[in-house]
This record gives structure tokens, C-alpha cells and sequence, in this order.
């Protein structure tokens, strides 16, 4: 009954597509690798929907509280007898939504992409990178262990950097691919340190044994401490610190907006729905031990709060539709941490990891569907800046109404998805801590106003002129967005309560107005002043943007954090640190190698002076010996 | 007469070796070997010295002196070899030779020239093809070859070839 | 006047005509002045030769011949050493001993 060992085949579908695809792909004609590639994950999808009921429905409840179970685990690497890498299928409530939600958003993606990249070059190369992705995601969010899930964290970034760069040709598609993963890997390092501590310390890598009550991380938490705090407040720092790379939290945010380069159905994959929420799913993951070092969730709480303050200020100012909607992306994660951060365990307690949880899950619909969407507008308008666009409503039907659900549900109005999972978070932070919740108060009505800023302005305003009559895009990419709008508008409604909690047993939720009222208030007054200002062209966003000029300047220069980052790497590390080991390096250590070649050669230059040919100097050599040895054995041999 | 011709014999080597002129530097070595030849009329080995002014003196010095005809400019200087060759070379010879003077000097010689008889050319003779003891048949053959094996290889060598 | 002279003096004799010969062998550049300072060492060997027979064993008589052969020895290699250089001036109009150094590294 508890055998779900065939959860191994919806990670290995993907990867053998990647391999079958990439190897064999151009063979055949491009729409086949599509089809291939969607039918593949179409299974993937099916079963993991099987796997969430059977788990969730049928086996998975022993007194109201869900097991975690082992699908598959084989031994990897052994380090000593207690230490050793496993490879393994975790079953457990959040890896089962999280399945759910990367099948679903990737086999939208797949569906998509046969329309968005028909006749480009390079058909077969996306579907085998876009399976690549889906394995790699897979295999973390069910790693049975911290080390499978570094792996698997490492294998995202490199389909990340694969995908973003899909452009190759394009300068700025590079760059931002390598930006991407530079400051991926950098925050993995942190990371890395984290997990040794943590394994150095515990003996273990393992989820089960490191999350368990009576386990080496809670039950008896080693005592080492370094500077004040205890090692497992470093350790769940560190790991943070790799969460917050992954997740575009600040500082190290700089990756995401730069990543929307790549093509669309990429970025509504990895960074709406899938790869930015990994960083959140390792702090779910780890929560039992975050519970223990208080310090640490404070650290999560607060830099969410503040990245999703600060995403949304820069967000009001883009003119690109896809970077306003990767600020939009970076400010939503901002409130899952910052809900991860406000959570205690158990119960009521734990109401803001189940938000967390909930708002992960409603927003990879409507963030997948508004990059669509956005996909489609490109598409048929073929620019991505806002001043190009207005007045598409008559000419893109579905697209608009699509976009429109999307746009309710991410501001948070009832009935709507996001109205359920913001506002539980809402009401987490409000009982824990008043300042995080004005934080996240506000940034509720920025929100609204900026996504309908971009509403407004895309399908009213003023007609511009077009080269040819935007058209409405094609089937495969229109059905998928009515998929993701249907998700956006029901999926409010599943009771995650029920289902995915802190400690993984049930508690009852309900609506509380005194949190949700207000918070609907502040979705309809940013509604409001988006419309005045945006319904038609007015002069209104102008005025204010000239009377807050310097605020308005810093804002639409992303607050400049970009210019501070390369400063200090080419003035400070380059010139400073770089320079003068690469200096060390090119005259010390490639010198004394030089100078032992170069003595060596002067020195046989100088000993094959013996072997001139020189007839003279033989005979020379010859009688100085006969000389000297006479002279040796007539007056020194005794 | 002894220190006549050693005095002879030392000042003309000294300038055989030192000369700059090709031409005079044989002379001088004809000079060295007539003295030599004298050295041995004195000690009354008159059949060896006719022996050595034939062949070395009248030999030799003459095919010497051809192939200086054939080979250099007989006018011209010689180019002397830098100091860096010379002093070395000098030490070399200045140490061999006080060396060797030095054991020479410190061993008591028993002897002096005595009064000799005149070696008989007869006894030369028989001695020449004797070939019990003393005789000295088999090295005469030998030179015999060896002289003939010399001179078929100096005419392969000097040949002019058909290129 | 000529009795009396003692061995030691031939001795002497020799030895300095045979380290002249050696100074010049090492020192002259011309190939034929170098056979000229070899014939010098060959000679002074033949004066050793003979000093020790007619002094220390007057009856005898095998220094004469062993010079005997040390001059014929002598002719046969002047005469080949002399086809030889007229070989060398005739490939390398030159028999400066210091351009023949094809023998090296």
C-alpha cells in the first residue's frame, strides 16, 4: 500500500527526453521533438497528479497526520559508516504539491513553446534543455537529502544558464546568462558551507534524520558556538544565503531581471513558477531546525519583507512588460519568505508556512499565465516596451481575458486564487510581528497598482500604430493559458490546511475578515488610481514622476544596485585582489618555472662548449690531463 | 760542441713554433733536425744520422715545404691565436716541462758519454735481417707494409676525383 | 770536450724540445705548422732514444734501430697527414685547424 516506487519514472521521463531529444532531435523534423517532449512530460504530469491522490486521498493519513515515506533510496557515496550520500524519492506533503506544480507549469510550457518557437532555429536544443530543467527540478524538490539536493540545485542553475542563454548570438543574452549563474553559484557557496557545518555537526545528511524531533539537529543540537551564535545558526544562515541566490532575494536579486532574455515559455517556467521558488522550498524543507534557531527565521522574515518592498517600488517604474513582471516575480517570493519567516510549528502556529506553501502554489498559476500572456502580446505586437503597446483588446480576445484573471488574482481579490494565500499570510505576519505586516500591507497595494498599471496600459490606452494588425496567437499557445487561468480562478479553493502543514497534521482555517477586508480595500484602491491614471493617456504618471525626480530616477534604475555590484568588482576585487595574484601568479610561479628552464638551458649551452670540434682544445684537455695526473701521482699518491 | 748544437736545436724549435712566416717556420725545422743530425754524428752514430738527413731533413722538410707551395699564401703573415689560446697552452708546456726537468734532475743517472766506438754499418745490416736474437727481420717487414699501405693511401687521398 | 757530458743534460735536451713541440701543437692555427711542431716531438723522442742507448748500454744497439723505425714511421705519417690537408684545402680553400669543427655537438 505504501509503495510508491514509481515516482522514480516522473524524474526519469524527463531526463531520458533530454537525452533522446538532444542526441537524436535533429533527425527528424522540429515539431516532432515538441511532441515527443510534451507527450513525454503529459505522462509525467498524469502520474504525479495519480501519486498526489493516492497520497493525499488514500494512504498517506495515520491519525490525521501524513507520513513521510522513502519511494526509492539508493546508497551513492559513503563517506563513513553514518555519513553517506543517498539518491532517493521523498514522499512527504510539500514535495507532492511541489511535484504537482512543476509537472503542470512544465507541460504548459512544453504545449506553449510548439507555438512561440515554431520555425526557429534551435527547436530541438530548447525541448532537450526545457526536459533537462524538468528533471533537475524534479529531483529536488524530492531529494531525500541535503547533498541530493545541492546536486540537483547545481544541475537547475546550469539548465538555467543553458535556457537564458538560448539566444547565444544576442551579447546580452550571454551576459545574462553568465550573470545568472555567477551569482547563483556564488550564493551556492554559502550554501555548501551551510550543508558542512550543519553535516559536520549533526553526522548526517538526511532529511528525516536531520528534521526529526529526537534527531542530531533538534533533540540534541551540538554545541558549538562561534562568535555568539550557535553553529546551527550559521549553518541555517548559510543555507539561507543559497535559498536567497536562488530566489532573486536581496542582494542578490541582480540575476532575475537580466534572465528575461531568454525566450518567454523559459522565463514562466524557471522564474515564475519553478526554479526562484527553490530557495523557499529549502527553508520549507529545513523548517523543523529554522524553528530551533529563532535568529535565522528572523533573518528570512525581514530580507523577504524588504525584497518584496522593494521589487515592488522598482516594478511601478519598467517600461519592459517582462522586467515589471520578474520585479513582480521577486516581490511575490518576498512574501512566501517572509510568510516562512513569521511561522511558528504547529497547528494555528504554523499558519504561515501553510500560507507560504498555499501562495507558492497559486502563484505559479497566475505567474506562469501573466509570462504567457506577456509571450503572446510579444508575439504579436514583436516588442516587449509598454509605450509600444495599447489598445489590444479588440485584436487579442483570450489573451486579454486571461491576463485580466491574472492580474485579479495576483492583486488579491476574492474569489480569485491569490485572495486565499495572501491573505493568510497577511494574517500570519499580523500576529507575529505588526511591522512586517505594514511592510506587506503596502506592497499588497503596489501590487495592484502596478500589474494593473501594466493592464491598462497594454489592452487600453491609445491604439498605437501597428506594422500589421496584431493577431491572436495560435491554438498551442492559447490553451494553455485558458489551463493556467482556470487553476488562477479555482485554485483558492483546494483546503491546503488539509493538506500541507508545518508538522504535517490537519487544522482547520478560516477567513478572518478583520485581516481580509482591509487587505481587499487596498487590492481596489491601487486598482483605482492605475485606472485613473492608465485607462487613457494622461498626463498624470508624467507629473508625478517629474515632482519624486530623484526618487523616480533611483527607482527606474533599479535603486543602482547593479552599478554598486560592478564597482565593486572591477575596483575593488579586480584592481585590488585579482590583479596582484594574477600578477603573482604570471611573473612568481610562471617565472621560477621559466628561470629553472632557462638555467637549465644556459647550462648545457655552456657544457656542450666541451664538444666544439675544436682539434686544439681536445688536445688541450688531453694534456692538461696527462700533466696534472703526473703531477698527482709523482708528489700526492702515497 | 754539445752545447753548441742543443743551444741550435732549442732556439730554433722556440722559433719554429713562433714564427709568422710559414716559409721560415720550415726553414727553422730544417735547421732543428741538421743540428739533431749533428747530435748523433757526435755520439758516433754516423749511419743513423745519414739516415735522418736523407730522410727526415731531405724527406720530410721538402714535402713540407711543397705542400706549404700548394696549400698557403707563402707571403703572407700568419694569423697568430689569440692570447686566450696561448697562455693556457703555455702554462700546459711551462708545467709539463718543469715537471719532467725535475724527475730528471733528482735521479741519478749513472753514466756519461764515454768513449765509443764507431757503430759498423755491416753490424747495422745484419743485425737488420737477423731473425734470431737481436735481429730485428720481423719490425723491418713490418715497416716494409706499413710504408707501402702509407703510400698507396696518400696517393688514394690526394687523387683528383672525376668532379 | 764531448766526453763527460752526463745523461741528465740529453735528458733536459729533449724534454724542452718536446714541450716546445706540444706548446706549438696546442698553439699554431696553420695545419701544416701543427705537423711541423709534431715532427718537433718526434724528434726529440728519437734523441731520447738514443742518449739512453749510447749511455747506459753501449754494446747494444736497439735504440738506433727503434729510431730507425720512429723516422720511417715518421715519413709515412707526414706524407699521408700532408695528402690529407691538400684533400681538406681542396673541399675548403682554408686549413685554418679552427674551421674544421664539423666533429661537435
Amino acid at each position: 500500500m505504501f509503495d510508491f516506487s514509481y515516482t522514480i519514472w516522473i524524474l526519469l521521463i524527463p531526463f531520458f527526453l533530454f537525452i533522446l531529444i538532444g542526441f537524436w532531435g535533429n533527425k527528424f523534423k522540429p515539431i516532432v521533438s515538441g511532441i515527443v517532449g510534451s507527450a513525454g512530460l503529459l505522462t509525467s504530469w498524469v502520474l504525479s497528479i495519480f501519486t498526489a491522490y493516492k497520497y493525499f486521498f488514500v494512504v498517506g493519513k495515520v491519525d490525521d497526520v501524513y507520513q513521510q515515506i522513502i519511494g526509492y533510496n539508493t546508497l551513492w557515496l559513503r563517506f563513513s559508516d553514518t555519513l553517506h550520500i543517498d539518491m532517493g524519492v521523498l514522499i512527504d506533503p510539500i514535495s507532492v504539491m511541489m511535484l504537482i506544480v512543476v509537472t503542470t507549469v512544465s507541460l504548459m510550457a512544453h504545449i506553449y513553446s510548439t507555438g512561440y518557437l515554431k520555425g526557429q532555429k534551435g527547436f530541438m536544443r530548447f525541448y532537450s534543455f526545457l526536459s533537462l530543467f524538468t528533471f533537475a527540478m524534479l529531483g529536488l524538490v524530492v531529494a531525500t537529502n541535503i547533498f541530493q539536493m545541492y546536486i540537483f540545485w547545481e544541475l537547475v542553475g546550469v539548465s538555467s544558464y543553458l535556457l537564458i542563454g538560448f539566444y547565444y548570438e544576442r551579447p546580452s543574452a550571454v551576459a545574462a546568462s553568465k550573470k545568472a549563474f555567477i551569482v547563483t553559484r556564488f550564493a551556492d557557496l554559502g550554501f555548501l558551507v551551510g550543508i558542512l557545518l550543519l553535516s559536520y555537526y549533526t553526522g548526517t545528511f538526511d532529511f528525516l534524520t536531520l528534521t526529526s524531533p529526537t534527531g542530531p539537529a533538534i533533540g540534541t543540537p551540538p554545541a558549538a558556538t562561534f562568535i555568539g551564535m550557535s553553529v546551527l545558526t550559521w549553518a541555517m544562515i548559510l543555507i539561507f544565503m543559497g535559498g536567497a541566490g536562488k530566489s532573486a532575494m536581496f542582494p542578490l536579486h541582480i540575476w532575475l531581471p537580466d534572465a528575461m532574455e531568454g525566450p518567454t515559455p523559459v522565463s514562466a517556467l524557471i522564474h515564475a513558477a519553478t526554479m526562484v521558488v527553490a530557495g523557499v522550498y529549502l527553508v520549507a524543507r529545513m523548517f523543523p531546525i529554522y524553528i530551533t534557531v529563532p535568529i535565522a527565521l528572523q533573518v528570512v522574515a525581514w530580507v523577504g519583507a524588504f525584497s518584496s518592498l522593494f521589487a515592488a517600488i522598482i516594478a511601478c517604474t519598467q517600461h519592459d512588460i517582462k522586467r515589471v513582471l520578474a520585479y513582480s516575480t521577486m516581490s511575490q517570493i518576498g512574501y512566501m519568505m517572509c510568510a516562512l519567516g513569521v511561522s511558528g510549528m504547529g497547528g494555528h502556529e504554523g499558519l504561515g508556512y501553510m500560507a507560504s506553501m498555499f501562495h507558492l502554489f497559486t502563484h505559479a498559476f497566475f505567474k506562469a499565465l501573466l509570462f504567457l500572456c506577456a509571450g503572446a502580446i510579444i508575439h504579436a505586437v514583436h516588442s516587449n516596451y509598454l509605450h509600444e503597446m495599447g489598445g489590444l483588446r479588440k485584436f487579442l480576445p483570450i489573451t486579454h481575458i486571461t491576463f485580466l484573471t491574472a492580474c485579479l488574482a495576483i492583486s488579491g481579490i476574492p474569489p480569485f486564487a491569490g485572495f486565499f494565500s495572501k491573505d493568510e499570510i497577511l494574517v500570519a505576519a499580523y500576529h507575529h510581528d505588526t511591522a512586517l505586516f505594514a511592510i506587506e500591507y503596502i506592497v499588497a497595494g503596489l501590487t495592484a497598482f502596478y500589474m494593473f498599471r501594466l493592464y491598462f496600459g497594454i489592452f487600453w490606452g491609445k491604439k498605437q500604430d501597428y506594422h500589421h494588425t496584431p493577431h491572436e496567437a495560435p491554438w498551442s499557445m492559447t490553451i494553455p493559458l485558458m489551463f493556467l487561468a482556470l487553476g488562477a480562478m479555482f485554485a483558492g479553493f483546494i483546503p491546503f490546511s488539509h493538506l500541507v502543514t508545518s508538522d504535517r497534521a490537519l487544522f482547520d482555517i478560516h477567513t478572518e475578515w478583520i485581516i481580509a477586508i482591509p487587505s481587499i480595500v487596498i487590492a481596489i484602491v491601487g486598482i483605482g488610481v492605475a485606472y485613473v491614471m492608465y485607462l487613457k493617456p494622461t498626463e498624470i504618471p508624467t507629473k508625478i514622476a517629474h515632482s519624486l525626480r530623484g526618487f523616480y530616477t533611483a527607482a527606474y534604475h533599479k535603486f543602482y544596485i547593479d552599478e554598486l555590484y560592478l564597482f565593486i568588482t572591477h575596483k575593488i576585487i579586480f584592481n585590488n585582489i585579482s590583479r596582484p595574484i594574477a600578477w603573482f601568479d604570471r611573473h612568481i610561479v610562471d617565472g621560477s618555472m621559466n628561470g629553472i628552464s632557462f638555467v637549465t638551458n644556459q647550462a648545457s649551452d655552456k657544457i656542450k662548449g666541451f664538444q666544439s670540434g675544436q682539434l686544439q682544445q681536445y688536445a688541450m684537455v688531453f694534456v692538461s690531463g696527462v700533466v696534472l695526473l703526473a703531477l698527482v701521482f709523482i708528489y700526492l699518491w702515497t | 760542441m754539445f752545447l753548441l748544437f742543443s743551444a741550435v736545436i732549442v732556439i730554433f724549435s722556440i722559433l719554429t713554433v713562433t714564427s709568422r712566416r710559414i716559409l721560415r717556420a720550415a726553414t727553422f725545422l730544417l735547421f732543428v733536425l741538421v743540428s739533431t743530425a749533428g747530435l748523433y754524428f757526435l755520439l758516433k752514430y754516423n749511419f743513423l744520422a745519414a739516415i735522418q738527413l736523407i730522410v727526415y731533413a731531405g724527406g720530410i722538410v721538402v714535402l713540407i715545404i711543397f705542400s706549404i707551395l700548394l696549400t698557403s699564401h707563402i707571403a703572407e703573415k700568419l694569423p697568430t691565436a689569440g692570447l686566450l689560446k696561448k697562455w693556457p697552452a703555455a702554462l700546459v708546456a711551462l708545467v709539463g716541462a718543469a715537471l719532467c726537468i725535475t724527475v730528471i734532475l733528482q735521479y741519478n743517472f749513472p753514466g756519461s758519454v764515454g768513449n765509443t766506438e764507431l757503430v759498423n754499418v755491416t753490424d747495422v745490416g745484419n743485425s737488420l735481417i737477423n731473425y734470431g736474437r737481436y735481429g730485428y727481420a720481423l719490425p723491418f717487414e713490418v715497416i716494409s707494409v706499413l710504408l707501402l699501405a702509407a703510400m698507396i693511401g696518400a696517393i688514394v687521398l690526394a687523387k683528383k676525383r672525376k668532379d | 770536450m764531448f766526453e763527460g757530458v752526463p745523461l741528465s743534460w740529453f735528458l733536459v735536451l729533449s724534454t724542452t724540445m718536446f714541450f716546445v713541440g706540444v706548446y706549438g701543437f696546442l698553439v699554431r692555427k696553420n695545419l701544416i705548422t701543427m705537423l711541423m711542431s709534431i715532427e718537433l716531438i718526434l724528434n726529440s723522442v728519437c734523441i731520447n732514444f738514443v742518449a739512453f742507448n749510447k749511455i747506459l748500454y753501449p754494446d747494444h744497439m736497439e735504440g738506433m734501430f727503434f729510431t730507425i723505425f720512429i723516422i720511417a714511421v715518421a715519413a709515412a705519417e707526414a706524407s699521408v697527414a700532408i695528402a690529407i690537408i691538400i684533400n681538406i684545402y681542396r673541399r675548403i680553400t682554408n686549413i685554418d685547424v679552427e674551421k674544421m669543427n664539423e666533429m661537435k655537438y
